[in-house]
């Protein structure tokens, strides 16, 4: 009865603002159709053969050992992705903002390298350093019956892929962490050991289950790494159900591999948002915390350090093999240096340069405005279902991309909606995919502005969408960064949904790279790598300075 | 332009979420209403929902019931953007990431107003405001009161029907308070715009308005200029928020007398109570004299404190609470604790309080 009129009472007074009424009618019906209503097709598959309600597919879980051992080698291979990046990112995250060490800026930025090029990059440089022809395993070792493929393989490319977004995330919740509650419990005789484990560790336990589970979701949906490196022998989700529906064309098994991939990626989703995100410390002091942590001796301070310098290395050397790779003219036989895989990405394979390029461009500014309008909508509108919308609008962040490619050529390949093959159905797909960390982002910053800044500008006569464009809009002007950034890098670098919904007509690089993988040309590969990575830096500095012109004034200003 | 405000049968529940049954009413049928440029402070204790009748006036809050009028005109359905009463936020809500011109013009810009036109106005007001010079810096580069002074001249540049001020000068120290009160005060009899200022410090309240309103729980207390509010307070409540009081129990007489601490005075006013009936009487501390001799109750000096411009004594009177008297002036005679003293006060400065 109060909902009810809860409801009623804010519907009146959104009926005074129509533009506010039809942009939320608009996005709530956006997000139903190209969020929900896919997920929903994805199931309906999963549970119908030929048109009847069956629980058919699913019993073949019980019966196929293939499928079994996929569950099985998926959910390992990504718990243990999942700790050894968390290890990692912990370390380098409690190094580099914590400790004096010299280069911090660089190996900072060179353990982020990874979040900016095709996930499976590293993939293809473990194919060059250990495969059949690498330079380590061949060359150097002279071993002649070992194999990266399977289980080894896919760990350590996933975890040089994912280990970053862990340091990312846990540099957040280090930084945040008052080093005066290390000082103070070093004052009252604690050793460094005891401290770490009494104060600093327990502060910033919740961040590191929470960069767990996220690396856990990253590396159960991937699908890339597992594609080049996983094998024959080692089945593995994402994959098997992309084969189940491209070889065999077996669209309900497919959708029921894709519900069983969904379960344990929003299982842990629901844990990382719902409990965790509640149990964050975070101290915001204002004051910066800039003071170098006390707690650890030198030896154990170089001792960590060493670890972090070992694992930018091994990014240097892996993106320093996809340079000379794309420069050599048969890797493992004739290593004299040609610019003909460059001559082919930019001729035979420039189609998949533009077209991926079309569509990240108009990907990018549609994907950063609706993050940020969707944000102020939940944190400055009150309007029914304005939970449901929260929800629904980050949900595919959880949503692993094999099911939601599935659920696209499901839903957008027949009446009411008929997509497939289209450049809509690519934008619309990583426009709904990779929309929700610019929302977030754009609710963690509006969250902290004075909302009556906003209102001054409704006080002086601005409407609704006045007062996002002027105020709201330059206000947020970080999360709009982070947004675009996000937004273009993933359009970039995006596989897993986006190799059900290529085409003839509209291609993309990294389909392309998975191609040329696939048939041994690794040069090729190489080159639109360097392509891609090349193309994201500079829009990232384009990005930046656009970003930097739209709030000359606020440079400087905290808010 | 600028218009009077008529505030009818005003409420505001919020929804409490400790108690869902239990709606807070901020604001309790108030009613209300400012003559053409008139200024009406709104005053009260924390929590008293100053604030929140003021955004509704601003059309931030939706009224939960009654009305509010500009002139004629009914504006509960009027939204925000379109009620033309511009705000002074307590937070002065600059926007950071316009300069000071830009700010200022804001609100201009978007009447889409000649550049010109746009120009000389905000020129001409930011004069006004002391803000000359400063057009091209940007918000962080301003001292507190000069931030004060770009929200205040944003808010006058629009030439709105009504002038709303959320206590606009609690975020500064107390000498530019001062100052930038009789600025205020000055610019809006200048401008002459209906105003509604809110603030909970009574000095600036009695100094500023035309009318006071002082609140309690949502509720109107008392309405009145600085004046009656002072001498005449309806209730206790009115009489200790606004200024010291001594609040002394007598006894009704015969013709409008009352009998206190033994003695008897006549007062000026009709008694609304009938003879043996108990009444509470306010006797500010200020209209007390003190004597060695001359007076019409006995007191002795129980506690002297010397404040500069005047002296503090309490005084203990037999049958009643300890009476707080102030004496200044050069003329003040002075006394030492363990005097006995005789106070008298005239009757016309003795206000019968309402029960
Ligand atoms: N959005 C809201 N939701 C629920 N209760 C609210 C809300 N806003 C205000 N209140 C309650 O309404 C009452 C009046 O608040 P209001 O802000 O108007 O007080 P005020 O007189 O301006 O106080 P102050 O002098 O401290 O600014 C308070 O009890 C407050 O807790
Ligand atoms: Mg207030």
């Amino acid at each position: 009865m109060v909902k009810v009129n809860k409801a009623a009472r804010q519907l009146k007074v959104l009926a005074r603002d129509p533009v506010l009424v039809a942009l939320i009618v608009v996005i709530f019906s956006a997000v139903a159709i190209f969020v929900v209503y896919p997920l929903v097709k994805v199931l309906i598959a999963s549970l119908q053969v030929r048109g009847v309600w069956t629980l058919e597919t699913f019993g073949q879980l019980g019966e196929r050992r293939l499928y079994r051992s996929a569950i099985v080698n998926s959910l390992s291979v990504s718990t243990l992705v999942g700790l050894l990046g968390v290890v990692i990112g912990y370390i380098a995250a409690f190094v580099l903002t914590r400790l004096d060490v010299p280069g911090r800026r660089v190996l900072h930025y060179l353990t982020m390298l990874p979040i900016i090029s095709p996930p499976f990059v590293s993939a293809v440089s473990i194919l060059f350093l250990f495969g059949l022809n690498g330079v380590v395993t061949k060359q150097i070792l002279g071993l002649q019956d070992f194999s990266i493929y399977g289980f080894h393989g896919v760990v350590a490319s996933q975890v040089f892929t994912f280990a970053p977004i862990a340091y990312l995330a846990l540099r957040g919740v280090l930084a945040s962490i008052n080093p005066v509650l290390e000082d103070a419990a070093l004052n009252v005789g604690a050793t460094g050991w005891q401290t770490f484990w009494k104060v600093t560790f327990p502060l910033s336990l919740p961040g590191i289950a929470s960069a767990f589970l996220i690396v856990f979701i990253e590396s159960l949906s991937d699908f890339g790494n597992p594609l080049v490196l996983a094998g024959a022998a080692f089945p593995m989700l994402a994959p098997q159900a992309y084969l189940e529906i491209t070889g065999s064309f077996n669209l309900s098994r497919g959708a029921m591999l894709a519900v069983v991939l969904l379960i344990p990626s929003l299982t842990a989703f629901a844990i990382q948002r719902y409990y965790l995100g509640k149990r964050q410390y975070v101290t915001v002091t204002g004051k910066p915390s800039a003071s170098a942590s006390r707690i650890v001796s030198p030896p154990v301070k170089w001792a960590l350090y060493s670890i972090v310098v070992l694992f930018a290395a091994i990014v240097t050397l892996f993106y320093g093999v996809i340079v000379i790779g794309a420069f050599t003219r048969v890797w493992g036989f004739d290593y004299t240096p040609t610019l003909a895989h460059f001559a082919y990405v930019f001729d035979v394979g420039f189609n998949a340069v533009t077209d991926t390029l079309i569509i990240a461009l108009i990907t990018t500014p549609l994907s950063g405005l609706l993050g940020m309008i969707v944000a102020f909508l939940i944190v400055r509108q009150k309007f029914p279902g304005h939970g449901a919308l929260e929800f629904g609008s980050i949900l595919s962040y959880a949503v692993p991309g094999t099911v939601v490619g599935i659920g696209y050529i499901l839903a957008f390949n027949s009446p009411p909606f008929v997509m497939t093959g289209t450049l809509a159905i690519l934008v619309l797909c990583f426009l709904f995919r990779y929309v929700p960390v610019g929302i977030q982002s754009g609710v963690a910053v509006l969250r902290q502005i004075d909302p009556s800044i906003e209102e001054a500008a409704r006080n002086l006569g601005a409407g609704t969408l006045t007062t996002f464009r002027k105020v709201t809009l330059p206000l947020i002007a970080p999360a709009f960064f982070t947004g675009l950034v996000y937004a273009f890098v993933r359009a970039m670098t995006a596989i897993s949904a986006a190799i059900f919904l290529v085409s003839a007509n509209w291609n993309l690089m990294t389909v392309q790279i998975l191609n040329q993988v696939g048939s041994g040309r690794l040069g090729v590969a190489a080159a639109y790598s360097l392509v891609v990575i090349g193309i994201v830096l500079v829009a990232i500095v384009i990005i930046q300075a656009g970003v930097t012109r739209m709030t000359r004034h606020s440079a400087s200003v905290k808010v | 332009m600028t218009e009077p405000v008529r505030i009818q049968g005003l409420c505001k529940a919020f929804d409490n979420l400790d108690d869902p049954a239990k709606p807070v009413l901020a604001v309790n049928q108030v009613n209300l209403d400012i003559n053409e440029g008139e200024l009406v402070t709104l005053l009260g204790p924390s929590g008293c929902g100053k604030t929140t009748l003021l955004r509704m006036v601003a059309g931030f809050e939706e009224p939960t019931e009654g009305d509010i009028f500009f002139g004629d005109r009914r504006m509960n359905n009027v939204p925000p953007n379109r009620r033309d009463a511009t705000m002074v936020f307590q937070s002065y809500a600059i926007f950071p990431h316009l300069s000071i011109f830009e700010n200022v013009a804001f609100g201009l810009r978007l009447k889409s107003q000649s550049r010109k036109k746009i120009e000389k106005h905000v020129t001409e007001v930011l004069a006004m405001t002391g803000l000359s010079g400063m057009a091209n810096r940007s918000p962080t580069q301003l001292s507190g009161g000069q931030q004060q002074r770009v929200a205040l001249a944003r808010a006058i540049v629009m030439e709105p029907r009504v002038l709303l001020f959320d206590e606009p000068l609690s975020n500064l120290d107390a000498k530019l308070r001062d100052q930038m009160r009789i600025e205020i005060r000055e610019l809006q009899q200048r401008l002459g715009i209906t105003s509604l200022y809110v603030t909970h410090d009574q000095v600036e309240a009695m100094s500023i308005s035309d009318r006071i309103v002082v609140m309690r729980g949502g509720v109107v207390e008392q309405v009145g200029t600085p004046r009656e509010i002072y001498s005449q307070p309806a209730n206790r409540f009115v009489a200790e928020f606004i200024g010291r009081a001594n609040f002394i129990t007598a006894k009704v007489g015969e013709a409008n007398t009352v009998d206190l601490a033994g003695a008897r005075i006549a007062l000026d006013a009709p008694i609304a109570a009938s003879p043996g009936d108990s009444v509470t009487l306010l006797v500010r501390p200020e209209v007390v004299t003190l004597s060695p001799t001359e007076g019409i109750i006995n007191g002795t000096v129980r506690r002297v404190m010397f404040l500069g411009n005047l002296t503090e004594y309490l005084i203990e009177v037999p049958g009643t609470d300890p009476w707080l008297v102030e004496l200044s002036g050069p003329e003040a005679p002075t006394f030492t604790a363990g005097d006995t003293v005789r106070l008298s006060l005239p009757p016309s400065s003795i206000h019968v309080l309402a029960e």
